[in-house]
């Protein structure tokens, strides 16, 4: 039982990693931008999220209706301001840029909020769990966490393939030129490409926040999950970032469950894999 | 005589220090429809990536209904009503073929093409509408390229190469319907390195040699041994 309970606890916290990859895997699959910063971006999230509930009164999922748009605002703001500017034929700059960005971003996270971890309280939600026979429980929080998570990517996907915003979004990915002679502005669309990543980190930070602790130097460690989950699961494929996201989270659970010391190694483990054997990701939709 | 809408001043192209083009001057009126002829690498395609705002100019080397439109955006020209059917159809392979249709009308400008037109005009296009573009053959490709230009309902079409890798039968159907497609007051520049097709459907032409215009005239007059010398710069 205690390996079931593993499993489908694993497979909860990849719904958490699905979140923190979605919005890495719509960036680059848009303008095949990676964002070194995404991690710290989701810290600043799970910070705005805390400052929305500490200083308004806010249950921290209902923070939501504030961080999300505020992160997507941020995201618009800096595609137009500064990334769309690094993009190009040469694939450095943005990296350049972006990891600048991190450097600022926990800096500036350090300067504000000290280096003192820090966790949203989410009340009894966070404790609440269902028991389904023995001693395997389900918690409300995990499930809450997963749900959104399915709910965003299907969403995200629905956006992609069904929408004027996503058929926008394929054609500028497919050819920037000809997307530009069809009267769609290419700044623009990368930037609410960006609008629409940084909205999904915005709950990603939040859930980030509620269910552990975080400083501001936590945000390269969630760049490495969302990473390995849009690898393992393949490039530009959503539902299969989702996928990703749970083989990491059950391998971080079963190596948990073998030593409590083997948690991240087993993920990185089951990452390599994937990396070594096929190294385009299970289900890719895109080339790198 | 009709009003010009396009007009092209002392146009230089440049990719990176290789200057391309060479103080080109050229205009097309108001249902006009002009030949650009040459060889490859003689600046034709060049020339509509400079109209259409892929390739930066200066001031006042293009202007669209005496306006200078030298320094607007690629999407920005678009909208004015300026569409191309580029060289080599270049669809969105991640488009179905009614998506490519769609997404050619993103600028929203009123007028008579709309998906229903199209499929009127290539009605393959209707069976085939949600397959993705690349599974079609190269005429039909070229049949959607041409439709999603035709989607923005513009004043002047730019055709870059609408033969180039097309069975001989196809580009002979194409040319049968482009008069239906250009009528009505809509302008076109047809870029080709087929000088009989072009000249079949033009109203002038001009011969770029080497980025500099080597030919101009009307084609009814302009005689085979003055394109056949400034083709080959012979």
């Amino acid at each position: 039982m205690d390996w079931i309970n593993s499993i489908v606890q694993g497979v909860l916290l990849g719904g958490l990693y699905a979140l923190f990859a979605a919005g890495l895997s719509l960036i680059f699959g848009v303008m095949r931008l990676v964002n070194i910063a995404h991690g710290d971006f989701i810290v600043l999230a799970a910070y705005l999220g805390l400052t929305v509930a500490t200083t308004v009164g806010l249950h921290p999922l209902v923070a939501l209706v504030i961080v999300v748009p505020v992160m997507g605002l941020i995201g618009y703001v800096l595609q137009r301001g500064v990334l769309n500017h690094t993009l190009g034929d040469d694939i450095l700059p943005p990296l350049l840029v972006t990891f600048g960005l991190s450097v600022i971003l926990q800096n500036g996270l350090l300067e504000i909020y000290s280096a003192d971890p820090q966790k949203m309280n989410a009340g009894a939600l966070e404790t609440a769990s269902m028991n389904l026979g023995g001693n395997l429980n389900i918690g409300w929080l995990p499930l809450l966490m997963f749900a959104v998570s399915v709910a965003t990517i299907a969403g995200l996907q629905w956006l992609f393939y069904r929408s004027a915003l996503g058929r926008a979004f394929r054609a500028t990915s497919d050819n920037q030129d000809i997307a530009q002679l069809m009267g769609l502005n290419k700044a623009h669309v990368f930037g609410l490409a960006m609008a629409l990543s940084l909205a999904v980190v915005g709950i990603a930070g939040l859930f980030l926040g509620i269910r552990t602790s975080f400083d501001p130097s936590a945000g390269p460690g969630r760049l490495i999950f969302g990473f390995e989950a849009v690898i393992i699961g393949g490039l530009g494929n959503l539902w299969g970032t989702l996928a990703g996201g749970i083989i990491l989270g059950i391998s971080q659970n079963i190596g948990a469950q073998l030593n409590p010391g083997w948690q991240l190694l087993a993920g990185h483990l089951a990452f390599l894999l994937v990396l070594a054997f096929r190294p385009r990701g299970l289900f890719p939709r895109i080339d790198g | 005589m009709a009003d010009p809408f396009l007009t092209v001043n002392d146009l230089t192209a440049y990719y990176g220090d290789f200057q391309a083009l060479f103080g080109i001057t050229l205009h097309v009126d108001a249902g006009e429809v002009v030949a650009v002829i040459g060889a490859n690498g003689a600046g034709k395609s060049t020339l509509m990536r400079s109209i259409t705002g892929l390739l930066s100019n200066g001031p006042d080397m293009v202007c669209w209904k005496g306006r200078n439109i030298g320094h607007l955006r690629a999407d920005q020209i678009a909208q004015l009503g300026i569409a191309m059917v580029p060289e080599g159809r270049q669809l969105f392979p991640s488009l179905s073929v009614e998506e490519n249709l769609i997404i050619g009308g993103q600028a929203g400008r009123k007028g008579p093409w709309n998906l229903e037109e199209i499929f009127k005009l290539f009605p393959i296009l209707e069976e085939r509408r949600k397959v993705p573009s690349t599974a079609l053959s190269g005429g039909q490709q070229q049949m959607v390229a041409i439709g999603r230009a035709l989607m923005s309902n513009p004043d002047i079409l730019l055709f870059d190469e609408i033969s180039l890798g097309l069975a001989p039968i196809i580009v002979k159907s194409i040319y049968e319907i482009l008069p239906s497609i250009i009528g009505g007051g809509t302008s076109a520049i047809i870029v080709e390195q087929d000088i009989a097709k072009a000249l079949s459907v033009s109203d002038r032409i001009y011969c770029l040699q080497e980025g500099r215009i080597a030919l101009e005239g009307p084609a009814a007059t302009v005689t085979r041994e003055a394109i056949s010398a400034a083709y080959f710069g012979i």
